[in-house]
């Protein structure tokens, strides 16, 4: 398993991380080493094994449909980087018509 | 050292109760601790002095009113600033998070409140709970008590090396993959981490979903048992949290191990280990045997696969839960013109070397192309795994082992390999993708005066029997957990 570095930048798009050429190199022999070793995981299981998402499952979980008092928006927003009238303040993303 | 931060919990609440000491001076006391080790050991990224002794007054004043107090009562702890306490900073060890004031208490901090116990502090950690020896942590290193040249494991390392040194009898980790067990073992005190699903996940800040559990530290048994009742239970707001009652740990736990079978797990008995290691936890499971335990050979076939399998499973699940840092709702913001901009160069400024690492290893997993032979293979050999413990526990109530395969190694050893880090963990794992109950206990030292840590394992919602045997064990070793010896704390802070 060995990556290039645009493999690299093509991750780091998907994971919206702006990386630094010095930091695209090193993780691409990182990168490399650990999937190599992360590999092993095709010796076994063959494909009739069935996958484990959760060790203990449980399945179809409910709570009771009683109304609770929620976290007012003044809160939840007052931890935000820029808020404004208890709503999240963003760059503009829909470009102007 | 004061007699109340040498004291264990349970010792702690006997003088409480007996109103032979008031919660206020448990509390000075262990704050003094801190004072006179922190400076070397590093273990808080905050400390809550005031909020522990207002809560301490308050406990003191209903002690003398004749009110209820919890079943904590008075004594200390350590919380790993990975939960969220409501209005105080909660960082992770992250950049991202530095300045992060939770509007809620995670499940366990309101446990722990009602059950008055006093955090002292929020407790350093690696980055987002990713890594073996606090060295991750955005801020500063955590050092090891019993060598201040060395690390103290990881990532729990803040809430076990305080517990290490005795700053409190007790501490509050999450094991993810061994993040309570490995520190616990290189400091020399326990450290479980139980059932996943046992203890809530509310408000804990996610890692890894499916393998993630808050786990009890201290410095006995005893103390252990009563954490884990103390935080124990279903909790409506964790939708994997087990429907099921508080696990009786008391009534068993001086039972002893006659007629216990221990199965010594083969695959991790072998290569890898260093020989201090291997002798020190051969002689505490032959005293097992000598205290009437039977003790067998079993095999883990796939066991060797659990690092492997991990290292997909756990960044696949980080890149999914991370991806919230996106400096809109919490946290930092590094402006940018478009929103993407904005996105990137705030996750590039607020993470950590190893938590990017992580993020792309689980972004490339998941990735078009790779789902099938990466995420979906691993989750079949955890199948595997799961399906081994099943095996063993057929002719087994617990298994043993080393818990980390080194002592305590130095600051800066292991920090340029990824790989040789995620080995430390390689007898942790398992426990973690098969979601059954596991602990370390502090068993010797290797040659070099260093605590060398066993593993008990025991199957899902087997805590009694698990607490039974480390007990048994814990009783007939009569180990001496006070960090001493060359380099130490001891020869620092009396």
């Amino acid at each position: 398993m060995s990556l290039t570095t645009d493999d690299v930048r093509h991750v780091a798009r998907l994971a919206r991380i702006a990386l630094s050429d010095q930091e695209v190199e090193a993780l691409r022999g990182e990168l490399s080493d650990i999937l190599a070793y992360a590999d092993k995981v095709g010796e076994v299981a063959a494909a009739d094994v069935p996958p484990t998402s959760h060790a203990y499952p449980l399945r179809n979980v409910y709570r009771d449909d009683t109304p609770q008092p929620s976290l007012p928006a003044d809160e939840a927003t007052a931890t935000a980087p820029q808020a404004e009238q208890g709503r999240f303040r963003v760059p503009r993303i829909v470009e102007e018509p | 050292m004061h007699p109340l931060v040498a004291a264990d919990a349970v010792g702690l609440q006997r003088l409480l109760k007996a109103r032979e000491v008031s919660a206020t001076e448990i509390t000075q006391a262990h704050l003094d601790r801190i004072a006179d080790t922190d400076p070397h050991v590093s273990a808080f990224i905050r400390t809550l002095d005031q909020a522990a002794l207002d809560h301490a007054r308050d406990i003191d004043r209903r002690l003398s009113a004749g009110q209820e107090v919890g079943a904590l009562a008075g004594l200390p702890l350590a919380l790993k600033d990975i939960l969220c306490t409501k209005g105080v900073e909660t960082t992770c060890a992250s950049r991202v998070l530095q300045h992060y004031r939770p509007p809620y208490d995670a499940t366990v901090v309101r446990k722990l409140r009602q059950a008055d116990a006093i955090v002292v502090g929020k407790a350093n950690m690696d980055e987002f709970a990713m890594g073996s020896s606090c060295e991750n942590s955005a801020f500063f290193p955590t050092r090891n008590p019993w060598d201040l040249e060395r690390v103290p494991g990881g990532s729990s390392g803040g809430s076990v090396a305080a517990v290490a040194a005795n700053d409190a009898p007790l501490g509050i980790g999450t094991d993810t993959g061994g993040s309570v067990r490995q520190p616990a073992a290189l400091c020399g005190v326990i450290g479980v981490k139980p059932t996943y699903g046992l203890v809530s996940r509310f408000g804990l800040i996610a890692f890894a979903s499916s393998l993630d559990q808050v786990g009890p530290i201290a410095r006995a048994v005893p103390d252990a048992a009563l954490l884990l009742e103390a935080i124990a239970g279903h909790d409506p707001r964790d939708a994997t949290s087990i429907p099921t009652d508080v696990p009786d740990l008391h009534t068993t736990l001086e039972a002893g191990v006659e007629g216990l079978r221990v199965g010594v797990v083969s695959e991790f008995m072998g290569a890898g280990m260093s020989d201090g290691v291997r002798s020190v936890v051969t002689a505490a499971i032959d005293r097992l045997g000598a205290l009437g335990a039977e003790v067998v050979d079993v095999s883990l076939p796939h066991a060797g696969y659990g690092v492997s399998a991990y290292y997909l499973i756990a960044p696949s699940e980080c890149s999914s839960n991370l991806s919230r840092y996106d400096g809109v709702r919490y946290g930092l913001r590094v402006d940018g013109e478009t929103t993407e901009q904005m996105m990137a160069s705030t996750r590039d400024a607020g993470f950590g070397p190893e938590v990017k690492r992580r993020i792309m290893i689980g972004t490339y997993a998941l990735s078009a192309g790779y789902y099938d032979a990466y995420y979906a293979q691993a989750q079949r050999v955890r199948t595997l795994i799961i399906r081994d413990y099943e095996a063993a526990y057929a002719g087994c109530d617990v298994l043993a082992s080393p818990t980390s395969p080194t002592t305590a190694f130095k600051l800066g050893e292991r920090a340029a390999d990824p790989l040789s880090m995620y080995l430390s963990d390689v007898y942790t794992i398992p426990s973690n993708l098969a979601g059954a109950p596991a602990l370390s206990l502090p068993v010797g030292l290797d040659d070099d005066g260093l605590p060398v840590g066993l593993q008990l394992m025991a199957p899902v919602l087997g805590e009694p029997v698990l607490f039974r045997a480390a007990r048994a064990l814990e009783r007939e070793l009569a180990i001496d957990s006070t960090p001493r010896g060359n380099g130490s704390l001891a020869q620092v802070a009396a």
